[in-house]
C-alpha cells in the first residue's frame, strides 16, 4: 500500500522550504551587493522581498499543519514535517537578517565608505555556502555532512571577531567613524547570526535522520 | 535563576487527572532486550518464546515480550498478524479452539499459566477481558456487573461491588437511576463501559482489551481511552488495536507484530510508545505506521 497523495504533499512542503531557502540566499547576496555598491534601489527591493519570504514561511507552515491534522504522520514522516516547520522559521529569521543588512545599506548609502569590504563579504560567502550545504544535507538525509557544515561556523565567528576588532580601532582612532563602524558591526552581527541559524538547520537534519536532537553549536555570541 | 523559574513554571502547570504517566527518571525493566523499562514495572505478564499452532498452521512464532505492571501495553500490526491470538494467550482464551497448541511459556507473575495444574477459571478471573463488540448479558445493568462476583461465590454486599465497579468504569453517574433496566438499552459506548465494569467487578489484576473501541464512535472511543488511563493506575492493561493513533494516545508501551512469509505472526519490535511512533528502529515498523505497508 502506498499513500501517493500524502507523499506528494510531503514532498511539496519540502520543495517549498527549498524554494524559500533560495529566496533567502538571494536576499543575503543582494544585501552585501547593495552594501558594497551603495545601491539604494537594490536595498529597497530586498526589504520588499522579505515580505515574500515571510509569506512563504506561513504558507509552508499552513501546509504542514494541514498534513498533521489530516494525515496523522508518524515516524520519519512526522520528523520530516517537524523539521520543515523548524527550518522555515530559521530561514525566515535569516531573511530578516538579510533585510537588516539592506536597511544598513540604506543608512550607509550617503556616507563615504569607511574601508574596502573584504571580511564582511567573506562572512556572507561562507554563510551562504553553509546554508546551501545544509539544505543539500537535508535533501540527501546526510547527517555526516550536517555535522561537517557546523564546523564552518567557527570560521564565521573568527571573521566576526576580526571585523569587530578592526572596526573598534577605527572608532578609537577617529570618533567620527563611530556611526559607520557601528553599522558595519551590525552587518557582521547579522551575518554571524545567519551562520548560527544554519547550524540549527544542521541539527534538524540529524534529528530527521537519527531521531534525536544533538546540539552542534554553542555559539560565543 | 532559570532553574528557579522552571520550577515555578512547573507548579503553575495543572496536573491532569488523566494522561500519560510522567516520563520515568530511570528506565530499567520491561524489555531487557530493548533496553528500556518503567519504574513501577516489574513484568506482570510475560511471553517467552511463544509459538502457537492451530493444527498444522503456525499462528505465532517465537514471541517474547514482557508486559510491565500498571501500564498500558498496545499490540499493533496488520490484519492477520496474530495480535488477537497473542492477547488471548494471556488468559488462555484460545484453549477452546480446536487444534490450538502453545509452545514456549506465558508467565503471569512469574508463574506459567499453561501448566497442567493451573486453574484456568482462576487465571481468567485475575486476567479479565473486554472484547471488540460490547457483549452485555441480556440482563439488567446491575445483574451484568453482579454476575461475576455471584458465580465466584461472593457473599458480601453485592450492591457495593456493583456501584464500585460502575464508578471505576466511569458509568455510575449515567446509569445510577436506571440500574435495573436492561443493559441493551444503553448506547454502544455505555455497553462497552458496562463490560469493563463487569470485568472489574471480580477484581482482576490485568485487563486484556481486544479492539475495545472498534465498534464505537469517536466520542465513545475517547471516553474509553480516558477510562483506560484512569484504570492503569490500578491495573495492568494490554490492548490490541487497529487504530494506531489510539495506540499512540493511550499506551505506554507498544509491541509491533507482523506476519512472516509463512503467515506466522512475529513480534518485530517492542518499546516505549513515544519511541515506536517517532523513531522506530525496525524498517518494517516504520513502513507500517507510516502507512506504506499493511
Amino acid at each position: 500500500m502506498t499513500r501517493t497523495a500524502f507523499e506528494r504533499q510531503l514532498l511539496a512542503v519540502q520543495e517549498d522550504m527549498l524554494v524559500m531557502a533560495g529566496m533567502v540566499e538571494t536576499a543575503i547576496e543582494r544585501g552585501i551587493e547593495a552594501l558594497k555598491t551603495r545601491n539604494v534601489n537594490l536595498a529597497q527591493q530586498i526589504i520588499e522581498d522579505d515580505l515574500k519570504i515571510n509569506r512563504k514561511r506561513y504558507e509552508t507552515e499552513d501546509k504542514c499543519l494541514e498534513l498533521i491534522a489530516t494525515q496523522q504522520p508518524l515516524a520519519s514522516d512526522l520528523r520530516t514535517i517537524v523539521s520543515v516547520l523548524h527550518i522555515t522559521v530559521d530561514l525566515e529569521r535569516m531573511g530578516d537578517h538579510a533585510e537588516g543588512i539592506a536597511k544598513i545599506a540604506l543608512m550607509l548609502a550617503d556616507e563615504p565608505p569607511l574601508k574596502p569590504y573584504i571580511d564582511i563579504p567573506r562572512m556572507a560567502q561562507v554563510g551562504i555556502e553553509m546554508l546551501m550545504g545544509s539544505l543539500e544535507a537535508f535533501k540527501d538525509r546526510d547527517p555526516a555532512r550536517a555535522r561537517a557544515i557546523c564546523d564552518q561556523d567557527d570560521e564565521v565567528d573568527a571573521l566576526y571577531e576580526q571585523v569587530y576588532r578592526e572596526l573598534l580601532t577605527f572608532m578609537i582612532n577617529d570618533p567620527r567613524t563611530i556611526q559607520r563602524a557601528t553599522y558595519l558591526i551590525w552587518t557582521a552581527h547579522n551575518l554571524e547570526r545567519i551562520a548560527d541559524r544554519v547550524t540549527n538547520i544542521c541539527e534538524r537534519v540529524i534529528y530527521l535522520v537519527e531521531g534525536h536532537i544533538e546540539e552542534l553549536n554553542v555559539s560565543k555570541y | 535563576m532559570i532553574d528557579e523559574q522552571l520550577q515555578n513554571a512547573e507548579r503553575l502547570v495543572p496536573v491532569p487527572s488523566v494522561g500519560r504517566p510522567e516520563p520515568r527518571a530511570e528506565v530499567s525493566a520491561p524489555q531487557k532486550a530493548a533496553g528500556i523499562a518503567s519504574e513501577h514495572a516489574e513484568a506482570v505478564l510475560e511471553a517467552r518464546g511463544l509459538n502457537v499452532f492451530y493444527g498444522h498452521f503456525q499462528a505465532l512464532r517465537n514471541v517474547s515480550i514482557e508486559v510491565p505492571g500498571r501500564d498500558i501495553t498496545a499490540i499493533i500490526g496488520p490484519s492477520g498478524c496474530g495480535k488477537s491470538t497473542f492477547i488471548r494467550c494471556f488468559n488462555r482464551m484460545n484453549d477452546t479452539i480446536a487444534g490450538f497448541r502453545a509452545e514456549g511459556e506465558v508467565l503471569f507473575q512469574n508463574q506459567s499459566i499453561y501448566e497442567r495444574r493451573i486453574d484456568v477459571v482462576e487465571v481468567r478471573r485475575r486476567i479479565g477481558m473486554v472484547f471488540q463488540k460490547p457483549n452485555p448479558f441480556p440482563k439488567s445493568i446491575y445483574e451484568n456487573v453482579a454476575f461475576g462476583p455471584r458465580i465466584n461465590g461472593y457473599e458480601g454486599r453485592l450492591d457495593e461491588i456493583v456501584e464500585r465497579a460502575l464508578h471505576r468504569a466511569a458509568l455510575w453517574d449515567e446509569v445510577k437511576d436506571k440500574i435495573r433496566q436492561n443493559a441493551f438499552a444503553l448506547s454502544g459506548g455505555q455497553q462497552q463501559r458496562l463490560c469493563i465494569a463487569r470485568a472489574l467487578a471480580i477484581e482482576p489484576e490485568v485487563i486484556l482489551m481486544d479492539e475495545p473501541c472498534s465498534a464505537l464512535d469517536p466520542v465513545a472511543t475517547l471516553k474509553i481511552e480516558d477510562l483506560m488511563r484512569e484504570l492503569a493506575r490500578d491495573y495492568t492493561i494490554v490492548i490490541v488495536t487497529h487504530n494506531m493513533q489510539q495506540a499512540a494516545r493511550v499506551s505506554d508501551w507498544t509491541a509491533v507484530m507482523m506476519m512472516s512469509e509463512d503467515r506466522a505472526g512475529e513480534c518485530i519490535e517492542f518499546g516505549a510508545t513515544n519511541e515506536i511512533f517517532t523513531n522506530p528502529k525496525d524498517k518494517r515498523t516504520e513502513d507500517y505506521i507510516t502507512g506504506r505497508f499493511g
